[in-house]
């Protein structure tokens, strides 16, 4: 009798082999079911590549959705809040699409791959979502999360790795563009994206050339000071980068139960994604309802006194205390920005830019807890922007 | 050149109808399109053969609301009322209803169903209540109407009385035949309670909340059936008449073929023609899934909205069969002069359940369901003189055949029928001079109702009040400003009610005013 062998478990990414290579940490955790590393070294030293010289983030397990047919712009514009009409072939978009009541669903990026091919990118599933979206509709949706592998290459040297890499044109290519290279004899997507608030590239390919791609991509590299990174030096660059994260900063409207738990795209700060010029898309009536009427919360992006960092801190308006009026969501101390940073939560009408807002921060030393109130100033430009994540040609190194 | 109304109601049903009129009574300028060249919808009659006519769709009369008939002053013109109910026994020996006698079974269940009329009229007056008012909000936009419509709904049932109310809470939800059941010993009496608590539904008697569906009958009349002078055109054209008296514009033969939006807001309709009517009004009688999918279009509404429009439950089971007969055919231990009477073909509760068993798996029922009238017997416009039509409802008959509808399968189902009823009328086949079967298909292509379903949408607890036709969009408007329901696939539901048009015509007029 023969005993068949089932792979179970949490899926791995095709750069998997050469991950395990590098890791000394054993520090992994499931994303979408796969297996994403925390670290691979050390978390420090690989948020510094991500600043100083360039790192590079595995982002196969992002979940990628293609989208295609005759309604395929009519779908996608519906299903988001921004203008889709105005992304041409060859551009990317970040967008966020809500459900009828306009709390956001998620986040993601819209590739516009070719004239009416779109693929659209996010943190979560959505083909439910979606197969309703195309209810009434000629589109093709096509799951193809397993069918593309990318990496982040992201970093202040990350176009001069690309470019050693023999990417020739890569220096035309502006923020939130794509364009594609022969890799191999396979297509090679390169686009200039990315989630660490830096000049960066998201490179993509099918999976049999992944490990070939990691591969000229070390190589071309090695000289540019590039590293691995996980997810910790990931979220510390976004967090610095002011970029939301779904279950962190809000909650997917599909995963609340309570009302009042989901967000709107206007309170978490993404108005300029919403266009009331469109005729309709996915909760539009209630974000115009919303618009009259004042939102109820407010994202904000706080700069905290100290250096004690305010994980899950309360926020109050007064440093006297009082009722509270928001809460942090995401917290880290930015040694680029040398700022004690976060993200948070607050109740309308407080957070308009130039608020002072107070902090409690709970902190232990041997195991002793101890408290501060900290004041903290409601800041408009996101923490960490350097001129040269829009410069085109980036300057080389 | 477009021609300006204040109000726009697409479809010449008689809940359109009924509430165009009372939009125009309102003092608004009301057009009205109906796409067939008749006005009734489903309502009407028609000739099928050279010299005979019949309801084509709805063939009795029973749950026209009183307040309907008030508010509009209607008077229709009955050929018959209070007809009795005979459940036929195969071997001659019949069941009698009669309101709330029952004859020709024992002297318990005689009792029994007394007893059991008296309850399901009770509980039916109680529903009655909310049939006329637009079903609450229960979200916290709920407004001050809403909360005292709850509190009312609460306190009618509470006022039962224990012991009622807890009969009421068991029943609502439960199935038919487990009531009959227990009650009745008579399985013709089963049979007819079976039929009509599911007759037009995709239901079997032993589906969920068919009592409800029983109780939906009996609503607003107590299930008292009428015959109308001329058949059902007789109430439509009654409605017409009394809509263009009150200023309504009626144009027959009009389909409308779109909605035209602008902004978010609508802004008229447009004719298969290729006319356009503008309105910042339009209310379609026609059902939600045709008005959002087809009329409107998916692109002008939202994703949440579209899919629990496209997840309606509708689809028809019953096909309606017609012959032009050259003279009253024979039932054993029927005289003649009772042929004005409603017969019945479901012989007991079980017969039905296994009617309805086919039509879970895409086929039609091999010992169908019937429920027959001679209207020509009271009325005698609809056939030459000596002559007589028959009417009957047919059950079970997918609007999903697996094998697919085609002309020889229609031929072969009505072959079926007559085969059927051959039992119960011997000399019926010698007697037939012309037929004709519409079918589910046949319903949704005449009468333009998605899926052939009468009542717009299954009747079912979670299709109904706040959910009818979806929630968040129970109270008539539909999210796109201007944009109205008023047919059957809104509160309360099917049937020649007028009960939706009237509470449509409510709902926007103080709608309109608030905006």
């Amino acid at each position: 009798m023969t005993i068949f062998e089932v792979e179970q478990g949490r899926l791995r990414s095709p750069f998997y082999p050469r991950q395990v290579e590098i890791d000394r940490l054993n520090l992994w955790h499931n994303w979408k079911g796969y297996s994403s590393a925390d670290g691979f070294y050390d978390t420090g030293l690989e948020y510094f590549a991500v600043r100083n010289s360039t790192g590079v983030f595995d982002i196969s397990p992002m979940t990628k959705y293609r989208v295609s047919g005759p309604d395929s712009l009519d779908f996608v514009d519906r299903l988001v809040t921004r203008d889709m009409r105005k992304i041409k072939p060859g551009r990317v978009a970040y967008a966020v699409w809500c459900d009828d009541d306009g709390q956001v669903i998620d986040d993601g990026t819209i590739f516009h791959l070719s004239e009416g091919v779109y693929r659209i990118c996010s943190q979560e599933h959505h083909m439910s979502w979606f197969k309703a979206a195309a209810i009434g509709m000629d589109v093709t949706i096509v799951d193809e999360t397993e069918d593309v592998c990318g990496l982040a290459v992201q970093g202040p040297t990350s176009f001069s790795v690309l470019k050693n890499m023999g990417l020739d044109g890569i220096e035309n290519l502006r923020p939130f563009g794509l364009t594609t290279f022969d890799f191999e004899g396979a297509e090679l997507m390169v686009s200039r994206t990315g989630f660490t608030g830096d000049l960066g590239y998201e490179v993509w390919i099918s999976p049999d050339k992944a490990l070939a791609l990691w591969d000229a991509l070390f190589a071309a590299g090695k000289l540019f000071g590039i590293r691995a990174i996980g997810t910790h030096a990931l979220d510390h660059s976004r967090i610095e980068a002011g970029f939301i994260q779904a279950y962190v900063d809000f909650l997917p409207a599909h995963a609340t139960v309570r009302p009042g738990r989901s967000r709107s795209p206007l309170e978490l700060g993404l108005e300029w994604l919403v266009d009331f010029k469109k005729a309709n898309f996915n909760g539009r009536r209630a974000l115009a309802e919303e618009k009259r009427k004042g939102s109820n919360w407010r994202l904000v992006k706080l700069d905290i006194e100290g250096n004690k960092e305010a994980h899950n801190s309360y926020i109050y308006p007064r440093k006297s205390g009082g009722k509270e009026c928001g809460f942090i969501t995401s917290a880290v101390w930015s040694p680029v920005c040398k700022q004690n940073v976060a993200l948070g939560t607050v109740r309308a009408p407080y957070g308009n830019v130039g608020d002072k807002l107070y902090v409690e921060i709970y902190y232990q030393r041997e195991m002793h807890w101890s408290k501060v109130i900290a004041e903290a100033t409601v800041v408009d430009k996101p923490f960490w922007d350097p001129p040269r994540k829009r410069a085109t040609p980036p300057e080389p190194y | 050149m477009t021609d300006r109304y204040d109000v726009i109601v697409i479809g010449a049903g008689h809940n359109g109808l009924v509430c165009a009129a009372l939009l125009a009574k309102a003092g608004k300028k009301t057009l009205v399109l109906e796409a067939n060249e008749q006005v009734g919808g489903a309502a009407v009659t028609r000739e099928f053969a050279e010299g005979y006519s019949v309801s084509s769709a709805a063939h009795l009369l029973y749950q026209l609301q009183p307040t309907v008939v008030k508010d509009l002053g209607l008077k229709v013109d009955m050929a018959a009322d209070k007809l009795a109910t005979v459940a036929l026994g195969p071997d001659g020996n019949h069941v009698v209803i009669r309101g709330n006698d029952v004859s020709g079974v024992s002297d318990e269940d005689k009792a029994s169903y007394r007893d059991f009329h008296r309850r399901m009229t009770r509980f039916a007056d109680l529903l009655n209540t909310f049939f006329n008012k637009t079903a609450p909000r229960l979200s916290k936009e709920a407004s001050r109407s809403d909360m005292l419509t709850l509190a009312q709904l609460g306190f009618d049932v509470r006022r039962l009385g224990r012991k009622e109310m807890q009969e009421f809470l068991r029943l609502i939800g439960m199935n038919i035949r487990d009531e009959v059941v227990e009650r009745f010993a008579s399985g013709l009496l089963r049979g007819a309670i079976s039929l009509d608590a599911t007759l037009g539904t995709h239901l079997g008697p032993r589906s969920p909340n068919t009592i409800f569906t029983y109780l939906y009958r009996l609503a607003g009349n107590h299930g008292a059936l009428s015959l109308p002078n001329g058949g059902m055109s007789g109430v439509s054209e009654a409605l017409a008449h009394i809509a263009r008296d009150n200023g309504v514009v009626v144009r027959t033969g009009m389909k409308v073929s779109r909605v035209m939006v602008e902004n978010g807001r609508v802004a008229g309709v447009e004719t298969d023609s290729g006319e356009s009517f503008a309105s910042h009004l339009v209310v379609s009688n026609a059902d939600p899934k045709a008005t959002i999918m087809q009329l409107v279009g998916v692109k002008q509404v939202e994703t949440g909205f579209t899919r629990r429009i496209h997840n309606i439950r509708m689809r028809g089971n019953a096909a309606k069969l017609h012959l032009a007969l050259d003279g009253l055919p024979t039932i054993s231990g029927i005289e003649k002069r009772h042929f004005g009477d409603r017969f019945l073909v479901a012989p007991d509760d079980a017969y039905v359940e296994r009617a309805f068993n086919h039509a879970k798996y895409g086929e039609t029922s091999a010992k169908p369901v019937f429920e027959i009238t001679f209207p020509s017997f009271r009325d005698t416009s609809l056939a030459p003189t000596g002559k007589h039509v028959m009417s009957a409802i047919v059950q079970y008959v997918p609007y999903e055949l697996r094998a697919g509808w085609s002309d020889a399968a229609r031929d072969d189902f009505m072959k079926l029928a007559i085969e059927t009823l051959g039992a119960y009328m011997p000399d019926l086949d010698q007697r037939i001079q012309a037929s004709e079967l519409l079918t589910p298909v046949d319903i949704e292509e005449q009468f333009h109702i998605t899926g052939g379903h009468w009542h717009h949408g299954e009747l079912a607890l979670d299709q109904f009040l706040f959910t009818r036709p979806v929630g968040g969009a129970h109270q008539y408007a539909m999210p796109l400003d201007g944009l109205y329901l008023c047919g059957a696939g809104t509160h309360p539901g099917g049937g020649v009610s007028g009960g939706a048009g009237r509470n449509a015509a409510r709902a926007i007029l103080k709608r309109e005013k608030a905006v």
